[in-house]
């Protein structure tokens, strides 16, 4: 017994990654956490998305389930999982069955190396970056075998265009990527990485992020891939394979309730997974804004106020709806829900002002919050962009990010070598 | 940390690749061969992992079962299954089958039995730690001049593939 809180408690003074470390309790630990927060997020994501594009068309959006619509997400997955499973006759029934799980496992398995703070990873890997884009790109073979699999014309259509448009993106990705990576390299021993954690230790060292670094190129490297992201997850203007007016839902047509569910999770938590590889290599990852600029004392305390003041703003908005509730005896129950859901929030913000909380948590905050500014841009987009064309969208893949893509990174690379050989010989 | 590369992981690994590796050429269906391709790339992948080789690992994932065998799914699923499956699946050229086989299996019971002085025997002493940075210093330093040729062909290849599926450029 003794051995074994030995075991649990030997981590804790460490300042290493439980993955790093060893520790196989901790990992586990951090795995159900990583595993948890992910599906809020994705709940949450599934309420906001609606409620954000209902309002961009000036519309309520769901209303009814729950105060503003809160409880909609829960009603909808208790919907799913009641729905019938159906399984077309024709369907080949095993890759039917395993299509859905496989693009889970590649959405969720990414996770291991995202970085959500210095000690706060499950793991880092020295090919970090490498098995992130490596896992991610399995989830195409999930969505090709769900398109066959339904043995039917449109989900194949889908699949066959998602499939395509994935495969000519990465290489714009990829090319984004290695520039970001050529940066880290940029030090006095000459030597790049590609671990998360190291990317965005690099990010620290060199006193800027990757997306001022070089102006405009980091800029431009992440334009490409900020764009090339959208496409790979199939999402608004890039999606195509799921191009409802043509193609009924693409490449999960044939699919319904709890199946359909598990391709659902796996969009959203891909599309949370691309913008954490973004915020990584980008947006210093966890790092505070003006991390060696405003670099006091002073200035820490002042940051870490930040998550406590958020939640604290959420609990008011809470309150403020709560008060402006319809007086009517039937939404008596409704009212307080709100105020309660306030109250939550606003406890959770007072937690996080204790110092020795804020501390440990912040990195976390400011890379969620760097997370969720991407989000909003994925609802954005879906709200303001009309879809492209399927010869547009190759041409622009082709055409246009692509080669932007090789004149970004033979640029950058000729800067740095410029500035490593010039400027300090 | 305990090595993960012990028998038991290597065992599992290299069986999994051999069922994959007897389902794809069994499987009367392309693309479950296909499929099942995957997994035996999936499985070496995770050889190379335990061989200490990180960068080889993720390079075989994205390359191989990201990329190529999609492409090769791509096409399969545009193929009509139904006639392809009537399609006979072996060839009988028991002679020329038989010869190889003798070979190949020669070859593995001399290695087996004669291996230990062929094979190494001290472990590798680069750290996995620094994988990706020792692969990059051999390819673009003491291995430029044949990474170069190897992207040459690739460029070729390329270009050959362009000629032949425009008819006019």
């Amino acid at each position: 017994m003794g051995q074994v809180v030995q075991y649990i408690r030997s981590y804790l003074n460490s300042d290493q990654t439980p993955g790093a470390a060893g520790n196989m309790f901790w990992a586990l630990v951090y795995i159900m956490l990583v595993f948890g927060g992910l599906s809020v997020a994705v709940i949450a994501m599934n309420w906001l998305e609606r409620k954000i594009l209902a309002h961009m068309q000036v519309r309520l959006g769901p209303m009814r389930v729950g105060p503003h619509g809160l409880l909609q997400p829960i009603a909808d997955a208790i919907k799913l999982l009641l729905k019938e499973d159906i399984m077309p006759a024709e369907a080949d029934g095993f890759v039917f069955w395993m299509a859905p799980f496989i693009v889970v496992l590649a959405a969720f398995t990414v996770f291991v190396v995202v970085p959500f703070g210095p000690t706060h990873a499950i793991t880092d890997m020295n090919i970090g970056i490498l098995f992130m884009l490596g896992v991610s790109s399995l989830s195409v073979l999930g969505i090709v075998m769900a398109g066959w699999a339904s043995n039917s014309h449109y989900p194949l259509i889908g699949a066959l265009r998602s499939s395509a448009q994935m495969v000519s993106y990465e290489v714009a990705m990829g090319l984004a990527v290695v520039s970001a990576i050529l940066m880290t390299s940029l030090n006095a021993e000459g030597t790049g990485t590609l671990s998360m954690i190291g990317i965005v230790q690099a990010q620290q060292a060199q006193g800027e992020w990757f997306i001022f670094k070089f102006f405009p190129l980091g800029l431009i490297a992440f334009f490409i891939f900020a764009v090339a992201m959208v496409a790979e997850t199939n999402r608004a203007p890039f999606d195509l394979a799921e191009a409802e007016s043509e193609l009924t839902a693409g490449f999960h047509t044939e699919y319904s309730g709890f199946r359909w569910s598990l391709f659902f999770l796996a969009e959203y938590s891909a599309m949370i997974a691309v913008s954490s590889i973004a915020v990584t290599l980008w947006l210093g990852g966890w790092l505070r804004p003006f991390p060696n600029l405003l670099h006091s004392s002073t200035w820490d305390l002042v940051f870490s106020l930040f998550p406590g003041i958020t939640f604290l703003l959420f609990a008011a908005m809470c309150f403020y709806n709560a008060v402006r509730m319809p007086k009517h005896p039937l939404f008596r129950i409704q009212t307080i829900g709100l105020a309660g859901f306030g109250v939550v929030l606003g406890l959770i913000g007072l937690v996080l002002f204790v110092p020795a909380v804020s501390m440990r948590v912040q990195d976390i905050f400011w890379f969620a919050t760097k997370v969720a500014g991407f989000m909003y841009l994925y609802i954005w987009y879906r709200g303001t962009f009309p879809r492209y064309r399927f010869d547009q969208l190759m041409q622009m893949g082709w055409k246009v990010l692509l080669p932007m893509g090789l004149g970004v990174l033979i640029l950058t690379a000729s800067v740095a070598l410029i500035q490593q050989h010039l400027w300090h010989p | 940390m305990a090595p993960v590369a012990t028998p038991f992981f290597f065992y599992l690994f290299a069986a999994i690749m051999v069922i994959g590796g007897i389902m794809v050429i069994t499987r009367k269906n392309p693309v479950h061969s296909a499929l099942a391709l995957i997994v035996a790339l999936l499985a070496q992948a995770s050889i190379y992992l335990m061989l200490y080789a990180p960068f080889v690992a993720g390079v075989q994932i994205i390359l191989y079962a990201g990329g190529i065998m999609v492409l090769f799914l791509f096409v399969i699923m545009l193929v009509s299954i139904d006639r392809s499956i009537r399609e006979r699946q072996f060839n009988s050229q028991w002679v020329v089958g038989l010869i190889a086989a003798t070979a190949l299996g020669g070859l593995f019971i001399a290695v087996y039995t004669k291996g230990a002085n062929i094979f190494p025997e001290h472990a590798l002493s680069i750290v996995e730690s620094d994988n990706t940075q020792q692969v990059a210093t051999m390819l673009y330093g003491q291995y430029m001049f044949p990474f170069e040729i190897a992207s040459l062909l690739l460029l070729v290849a390329i270009i050959g593939a362009v000629v032949m599926a425009k008819k006019r450029i």
